[in-house]
């Protein structure tokens, strides 16, 4: 059996955490240049330029991007032919954390109690979630997740009859609530099937997809190219001054769910979407 | 388009200049607060004490930066939502507080009193936090340190770039720039 020292997962988690609140993924970049391209609106212009400069800013100065340095997500893969030694993998990434935050001077913004509102002054517990694998690698797919764009998300308990187009009105309707709130331009993961918990979980590992790349379903990519489009129809623009760049990628994941069932849960992610991959 | 020149605190005349989806460099002191801070001034208010600094004229800026690192006065310092802290808003507005500067619409209470007290709501860039870390000169925390990134910190600014979201008259960037851009209103459903 394979083991991997305790010590190890936390000084990758260490690194990933500041490395992916300062710089920004490149496909990230590209898709936000090719819209300051495609924009009509002159107040939508300057944002996306300002916005692509404090790209630059935060890479040259080492600062976060956003001040929101976000509540760290984690989907794990663990291989099922592997050990950790010298202690629980929950609590390396929780110590990875720790320590990045503190070392990147990123913000702190986790409280303990979500009514006692008390900041547990360390940036944890991350919210992790687990899948046992065949292998004996370790995957540690890592967010930063900013709450302008979480608190606008949704989920609905939609009819099986309701289908793609129900989908599609339930996904315009979040956004158009959503407006210039979460930060436009966004990234729009959206979750359909499973159960009330597992659409929103799918959701979230949507957006943790490489930007602006499709599902492997042709029918399902479809769906995104068609929602990509109509989002961008509702007129809200960058920061939500109007203008047609309201996102810059739709991810949709599906699961198998219930014949009563047709759940979908929309994630929403600013365009300082930070994550990033570690494999041991 | 204009783009104005403006120092705080802000004057009657300054306000009045301003027209929604105007640009303004802004200078001089702002303050800092955003949820647990409004929370505080508002209990303070509640409870007939002095508050930390006088709102007359002023600028609330609804920001949680990230700590300052070695050499800088302040780390990444971008807007936040302002809707969380609507409710508290028109209280604040009629003692004397002038503008806010955040990000996203805000509620018709807080447009209503925007009108009555004559005040502005300014947009800064939301996922700018360190561009706009560079217009700031100098951060004092002067109230409720224990609240970390929600303390209310004093903020000296040079032409700090914003734009009018919700003028004095109640026109909303929100609503007029969306509207100019909207492809297919049959679409959408209202919730």
């Amino acid at each position: 059996m394979r083991r991997i020292e305790w010590e190890s997962i936390v000084k990758e988690v260490e690194k990933l955490c500041i490395h992916m609140n300062i710089y920004v993924e490149e496909d990230l970049k590209e898709l936000m240049e090719k819209a300051l391209l495609e924009e009509d609106s002159p107040l939508g212009k300057t944002v996306l330029k300002d916005l692509l400069e404090n790209q630059e800013v935060a890479r040259r100065e080492m600062l976060p991007i956003c001040q929101d340095t976000g509540m760290v997500v984690a989907f794990v893969e663990v291989g099922q032919d592997l050990q950790i030694a010298n202690g629980s993998l929950t609590e390396a990434i929780n110590e990875g954390v720790r320590r990045g935050y503190e070392k990147g001077y990123l913000r702190r913004s986790v409280v303990a109690c979500p009514l006692q509102r008390k900041n547990t002054g360390d940036n944890t517990p991350a919210i992790i979630y687990y899948d046992l694998v065949e292998g004996d690698q370790l995957k540690i797919t890592l967010a930063a997740k900013g709450f302008g764009s979480e608190n606008m998300s949704g989920v609905k308990m939609l009819k099986p009859i309701d289908g793609a187009e129900g989908v599609k009105n339930f996904v315009l309707e979040t956004i158009q609530k959503a407006g210039g709130n979460c930060c436009p331009p966004i990234i729009v993961g959206v979750g359909i099937g499973g159960t009330f918990d597992k659409a929103t979980q799918i959701a979230k590992k949507a957006l943790l997809r490489k930007v602006g790349k499709r599902n492997d379903d042709g029918g399902i990519a479809s769906l995104e190219e068609a929602l990509l489009k109509e989002i961008n129809n509702l007129g809200i623009g960058p920061q939500g001054f109007g203008g047609k760049t309201t996102a810059l990628a739709v991810h949709v994941e599906t699961f198998p769910t219930h014949i009563a069932g047709l759940p979908v849960a929309v994630n929403i992610n600013c365009h300082a979407s930070r994550h990033g991959e570690i494999i041991l | 388009m204009k783009t104005h020149r403006i120092t705080t605190p802000l004057k009657t005349e300054d306000i009045e200049e301003l027209k929604v989806g105007d640009k303004v460099l802004l200078s001089g002191y702002i303050y800092t607060a955003r949820d647990a801070a409004h929370q505080r001034l508002i209990d303070q208010i509640k409870n007939n004490e002095e508050l930390p600094f006088q709102l007359e004229g002023q600028v609330l800026y609804y920001v949680g930066p990230t700590p300052a690192p070695e050499g800088k006065v302040i780390g990444s310092a971008g807007p936040t939502t302002s809707l969380r802290m609507d409710r508290p808003t028109p209280t604040l507005l009629d003692l004397g507080l002038k503008g806010m500067i955040g990000k996203g619409d805000r509620s018709i209470e807080v447009v209503e009193s925007i009108k009555k007290n004559g005040c502005v709501y300014f947009a800064a860039l939301g996922g700018a936090g360190a561009l706009i870390a560079n217009s700031i000169l100098t951060a004092e925390v002067i109230a409720y340190e224990d609240l970390g990134t929600e303390a209310i910190r004093r903020l000296e600014v040079k032409e700090l770039p914003v734009v009018v979201a919700i003028d004095q008259q109640g026109n909303n960037l929100y609503h007029i720039g969306p509207d100019n851009y909207k492809k297919d209103l049959a679409k959408v459903k209202t919730i």
